[in-house]
């Protein structure tokens, strides 16, 4: 077995993305991710990559897509105010079909909000925060490991796709420590050629240009036509979900990342009160897991479904569309920074549901 | 399963207190979460973190009605105490806090911390009191595996560990 180190959230992140060969960061302080920059200005400098504060979000995010383009594994993080600053760099790189790693720590908002977590960037992070019709892969992590596991991985995604991967957390994720596996260190030279990169190679043979303008109607559209097939493509293969004693489950909780593992712990003590709860908790909520929601509202002992989330209710719309509205949705949040507990939801179920 | 929350004032050692619980729980191979207050809270108000160690993997860090409260001053005993379960475990720094615990359902040790560390040479330790203190009465772990946790976290800063397992064990035996 791997030797186990307790890590933040945060600094796991940060870690995970240089083994998976991140060799670039850019990025500006925002409380609750400040770890992953600090991490980063020491780390990437002892093998051999390049670490900027940047003098802004936008500044950042249009860094990253400069290294994007020149064929590097390029991230950045910050937390929901400078996410949202970030958001036409975003488009851009969708736009030029780059890929990237942008981390979301959440806290609440709106505006400048607070530094206490939240999940009320959802909307932002899975229909589109920028511009135009793009997409992007979004994990939502609900442990210090599976931010290790997918962060590891991530850059291999983005760059099959081409498109950026987000890593969308909480300012909980971002502070928890746990003990984590950390895997090897890949190396740089396996990872697969970038034909479309300009390198600089192959001077006065291949033009190379990374563009996101595209004036002609058609091309655009068909460009679009080319974007959604990808779309479509990285839903069939990259769709992640858990599913926790939900064979027999009467009442359906369902969240995604911190949120997810909450209530996990709320099954179990309703589990324990004879209520047959239990629990569907998209890993990637982007793409969503179309089927397993359409399972869960076809699903005959089913009776009703509780969306949990730190929001004033996103996540449950893409509950409804995808139980295409079989069950009824009850709603159960929280908001300004303020976490439930797994007693809150179970009181919550013991006097709403049923 | 045990279920903390440790809470004072920032610069207390209240997140380091958890942090080396949460370190001995990963030498002990248990699963655990550390999840602290962050923010404001840090300058000069309370701080605090909530620690789950358990055989079985964690699903909620967050934690309504700890097993254990730690607390080393007097609005974080007024925060937690009423959450702590029944039959549960209240540390008191009574250094800092005068007043006994009125709940009679729940265990309560009262820890000198403070007269304590500067007794062992250690001001700055009064949390490793405690946290011996929070070791002899839930025997979360052998205090062995404690002291040698106190080893290997302060392993960059050699000349503490002397004092602070001096501290840890005073607290042990207290």
């Amino acid at each position: 077995m791997a030797e186990k180190k307790l890590m933040k959230g945060n600094e796991a992140i940060a870690e995970a993305a240089i083994r998976g060969g991140c060799r670039f960061y850019a990025g500006y302080p925002i409380t609750p991710q400040n770890e992953i920059p600090e991490y980063m200005s020491w780390r990437l400098n002892e093998v051999g990559g390049h670490f900027v504060q940047a003098e802004s979000e936008i500044a950042a995010i249009n860094m990253v897509y400069g290294s994007a383009g020149a064929g590097g594994r390029a991230m950045t993080s910050s937390s929901s105010p400078g996410i949202s600053l970030k958001q036409e760099g975003i488009s851009y790189i969708c736009g030029a079909e780059l890929p990237c790693v942008i981390v979301n720590m959440v806290r609440s908002g709106p505006g400048l909000g607070g530094i206490q977590p939240a999940q009320c960037d959802y909307f932002q992070a899975v229909k589109g925060g920028g511009h135009g019709d793009y997409r992007m892969l979004v994990y939502a992590p609900n442990s210090v490991q599976e931010c290790v596991n997918l962060m590891y991985d991530a850059y291999d995604k983005a760059e099959k796709y081409r498109l950026p991967v987000m890593m969308l957390g909480d300012g909980m994720l971002g502070q928890i420590m746990e003990a984590v596996e950390l895997p090897p260190m890949k190396d740089p030279k396996t990872f697969p050629k970038k034909p479309w990169a300009t390198t600089g190679e192959g001077i006065g043979k291949t033009r190379r240009i990374i563009n996101s303008l595209y004036i002609v109607p058609d091309e655009l559209e068909a460009m679009n036509k080319k974007l959604q097939k990808v779309y479509d493509e990285m839903a069939a293969n990259e769709t992640m979900v858990e599913e926790y004693k939900l064979d027999d489950a009467e009442i359906v909780l369902t969240a995604y990342g911190t949120v997810g593992r909450i209530v996990k712990s709320s099954v179990d003590l309703l589990r324990e009160k004879g209520i047959k709860a239990g629990l569907i908790r998209p890993i990637t909520v982007y793409p969503f897991p179309k089927d397993a929601f359409k399972r869960v509202g076809e699903m005959p002992c089913v009776k009703e479904i509780v969306a949990v989330e730190l929001s004033t209710g996103q996540y449950i719309e893409d509950v409804k569309l995808y139980t295409e509205c079989r069950k009824p949705v009850k709603f159960y949040g929280r908001s300004g920074g303020n976490v439930m507990s797994p007693e809150d939801v179970v009181d919550f179920v013991l006097k709403e549901v049923k | 399963m045990e279920r903390l929350i440790v809470a004072g004032f920032g610069g207390q050692g209240v997140l380091s207190l958890g942090q080396i619980i949460a370190y001995a729980s990963m030498y002990e191979n248990k699963n655990v979460t550390w999840l602290p207050s962050y923010g404001p809270e840090m300058r000069g108000g309370t701080a605090n973190c909530s620690v789950v160690v358990d055989d079985n993997p964690i699903a909620s860090p967050v934690i309504a009605t700890p097993d254990t409260l730690i607390a080393m001053n007097k609005p974080s005993l007024d925060k937690f105490v009423d959450k702590v379960k029944s039959g549960g475990l209240v540390l008191v720094n009574s250094s800092l806090i005068s007043e006994k615990v009125k709940r009679d359902d729940v265990t309560v040790v009262y820890v000198d911390a403070n007269a304590v560390a500067h007794k062992v040479g250690n001001d700055k330790a009064s949390n490793l009191v405690v946290l011996g203190a929070y070791i002899k009465y839930s025997n979360l772990f052998p205090k062995e595996v404690m002291l040698s946790t106190i080893e290997k976290v302060f392993a960059a800063k050699p000349k503490f560990i002397e004092s602070n397992k001096a501290c840890f064990m005073a607290g042990y035996e207290h």
